[in-house]
């Protein structure tokens, strides 16, 4: 299994592009805001963290199809699937490494991208502890919208649509808990710890439900 | 210890490909599928290594390993390679030979063999059709399968490489492994048994196909 | 007791009985032949009576005639709910007994969920515009439904996109189960966030209790909608079965390609 991890951190240090793809859209989406809703830089402060996770959200369903795409293209997935490793802890494996390549990046740039919106030093802790936290279950959600369209040559956009309803709450407690962290009545802890919650139930439910798919997807 | 497949039927969508097969393949032995294109080799093949449901009957290694399942003990090289091509050849190999089974072949050892060892360094993405089936070929080598389950394992070979390949499977089959291929190539080996199959041109059992009479 | 709960097993051995018997197509198309035309009559008359205690019922001294459109909104809301849930049961039916219909039920029972939650989203806009003065108000109720009506249309885009039946089914099942575990989540996260963002948000059926005059003919209505999604769902099972006959057919008589959709 590590030797599995490794593969797919190497894979993608050398295919280069993925993990930057995610930044630069990432960064699309925060540069476009202001353009949208003027340069008011108090308002910005106040949505910023918002933005932020909108932004993370969009980018990490953007790199999603490539989780089982490549290994079924190339044929590696039929050998993996076939081997003595549960294929729920593979599916794990190769989601956690997924989310290393494409998603960390954007935790690590968020820090930049408050910056350009305005948004308060404590805000910007909280959206990189909170991205950091929730985006995981995006991906094990996103697992399983991916194990579904493996067998479709153009599953992308088929992701995105399946996904983004379910990962919705993941948005809500994330948001709800950088509010808590930057107003003082709100509440920070029960949020934040929901949100743990939810990426550690995703965890469990995302690859079960994606190896009930790929045992026989093999086509 | 033997392979023993009984009365298996596999379907592809609602066509039937393979119907009420028996075969039994020795330890040493190697069967040959034979068949014209779209009769249903591949699909024969996958179905033993697991990747296709069988709609009836079952495929055992008896006398292989209890704790683990025929699929996770066999080698199945299908029309695609498995490689990654922006790892080196040295990287692909040594990731299929930590993942899975025991190892066998050293790399540097088994790339000598199919005649590749100055590729070692070089990323996959740069070897030519020919050398990455020859890769593909060598990952057999890397870790111990009882079985090796290969289709069209010679596609885009050359004739030396296809000889080469011959070898690697006698040897194989000497040191006690079972081979099932789907071949054209006249396979040399002493112990082989052939199985053709047959264009079928009947349908499965599909729960929508009956009831047209009402 | 113990008398009851043998008698439960017996309903459900004969519920599982039944569902076994009804595994062919053939018989349960002649099961639906048999059962749409009460389902209609009854769905029909039910709708007749429930529209006019619905009609004839009182104006609300707060909410006035809008109130009357709770007849229509309720009932929609609840069985785009109750859809899902049957097709998270057909999802189950698939992937752990592989029942031939279940495929079929999940299948044909989606567009009514969307049409019912899209009607459950048109009528609460029509009702909240005199109410809170808004087409449309970020609201618990109003968010989660909405996210249903997503996932709905998600659904219904990959059973388009997948052209193998058996992938399909499974694809299906899967992402059906998943999207109903997560709507309990959707639901209660949603109406958290509400909490904190908008304490005043205005309750939906308003008093808790509801006087008897509104809430004889909402039953009705959410009975004779409950009725009409059967007679719907029999009748768009039937037509996949239907369709599924003719991909057979045209198969085998060469017309179809193997991957090629009907």
């Amino acid at each position: 299994m590590i030797a599995l991890f490794k593969r797919e951190l190497l894979i993608a240090l050398r295919g280069g592009g993925g993990a930057l793809t995610g930044v630069i859209f990432f960064l699309c989406v925060i540069t476009i805001v202001p353009f949208g809703i003027g340069p008011d830089l108090k308002l910005l402060s106040q949505i910023g963290p918002a933005v932020l996770w909108i932004g993370a959200l969009l980018a990490t369903l953007l790199g999603l199809d490539r989780l089982f795409q490549q290994d079924k293209e190339d044929g590696s997935l039929d050998i993996l699937v076939c081997q003595e490793h549960a294929l729920t802890w593979l599916i794990f494996v190769k989601c956690i490494a997924h989310w290393i390549v494409s998603t960390l990046p954007l935790v690590i740039a968020t820090p930049l991208f408050g910056l350009m919106l305005n948004v308060s030093p404590m805000g910007i802790l909280a959206s990189m502890v909170t991205l950091f936290v929730g985006t995981p279950a995006i991906t094990f959600i996103g697992a399983v919208g991916a194990s579904v369209t493996v067998t479709l040559p153009r599953g992308g956009v088929l992701i995105a649509i399946l996904v983004l309803p379910l990962v919705i709450p993941v948005l809500i407690f994330g948001v709800l808990s950088i509010d808590g962290a930057i107003n003082e009545p709100q509440p920070f802890t029960a949020p934040f710890l929901i949100l743990c919650a939810f990426t550690l139930f995703t965890s469990v439910l995302g690859p079960l439900a994606a190896s009930v798919m790929l045992r026989h997807s093999a086509d | 210890m033997k392979l023993v497949a009984e009365t298996i039927s596999v379907n592809r969508g609602i066509k039937r490909v393979v119907q009420d097969l028996s075969f039994e393949v020795e330890q040493s032995e190697a069967l040959i599928v034979t068949g014209e294109n779209g009769a249903g080799k591949s699909t024969l093949l996958r179905a033993i290594a697991g990747l296709l449901p069988l709609d009836s009957g079952s495929v055992d290694l008896q006398g292989g390993k209890e704790e683990l399942l025929l699929r996770e003990q066999c080698h199945y090289l299908g029309h695609q390679n498995g490689l990654k091509t922006a790892l080196s050849v040295k990287e692909n190999l040594e990731f299929w030979q930590n993942f899975s089974g025991e190892p066998d072949f050293a790399i540097q050892e088994t790339l000598e063999i199919v005649g590749l060892a100055h590729t070692l360094d070089l990323p996959v993405g740069y070897l030519s059709t020919g050398m990455k089936r020859r890769i593909a070929i060598a990952k057999l080598l890397i870790t111990r399968k009882q079985v090796w389950i290969v289709d069209e394992p010679t596609a885009g070979l050359d004739g030396a490489s296809s000889k080469m390949f011959i070898d690697i499977c006698s040897a194989f089959c000497d040191d006690g492994g079972i081979l099932i291929a789907a071949t054209h190539l006249p396979l040399d080996l002493k112990k082989t048994k052939s199985l053709h199959v047959e264009m079928l041109d009947t349908y499965a059992d599909d729960a929508f196909d009956s009831g047209l009479d009402t | 007791m113990i008398e009851n709960t043998k008698n439960n097993i017996g309903i459900w051995a004969r519920l599982g009985a039944w569902l076994t018997h009804m595994a062919n197509p053939t018989r349960f198309m002649r099961f639906a032949d048999r059962t749409i035309p009460y389902l209609a009559g009854l769905s029909l008359s039910l709708f007749a009576i429930g529209l006019y205690l619905g009609f004839t019922a009182p104006q609300d001294y707060q909410q006035g005639a809008t109130v009357q459109i709770m007849f229509v909104h309720v009932p929609s809301a609840w069985l785009a709910m109750m859809c899902f849930s049957v097709m998270a049961v057909s999802g189950i039916g698939t992937l752990v007994w592989r029942h031939p219909l279940a495929d079929v039920s999940l299948r044909a029972a989606a567009p009514i969920g969307l049409a019912f939650t899209f009607l459950a989203l048109v009528t609460g806009s029509l009702w909240g515009k005199p109410m809170w003065g808004a087409w449309w108000v970020w609201d618990a109720r109003l968010t989660s439904v909405f996210i249903l009506f997503l996932i709905y249309i998600g659904i219904i885009a990959l059973s388009r996109a997948i052209e193998e039946p058996t992938t399909a089914a499974r694809s299906l099942s899967v992402i059906t189960l998943v999207g109903w575990i997560i709507i309990p989540i959707i639901k209660f996260s949603v109406k958290w966030w509400n909490t904190l963002h908008q304490p005043a948000s205005v309750s939906k059926l308003g008093a808790p209790s509801m006087d008897a005059v509104f809430l004889y003919p909402l039953l009705t209505m959410a009975l004779a909608f409950t009725v009409l999604f059967f007679c719907l769902h029999f009748m768009n099972m039937r037509n996949e079965i239907l369709r599924r006959r003719l991909r057979v057919l045209k198969i085998k008589s060469g017309q179809l390609g193997k991957g090629s959709a009907v």
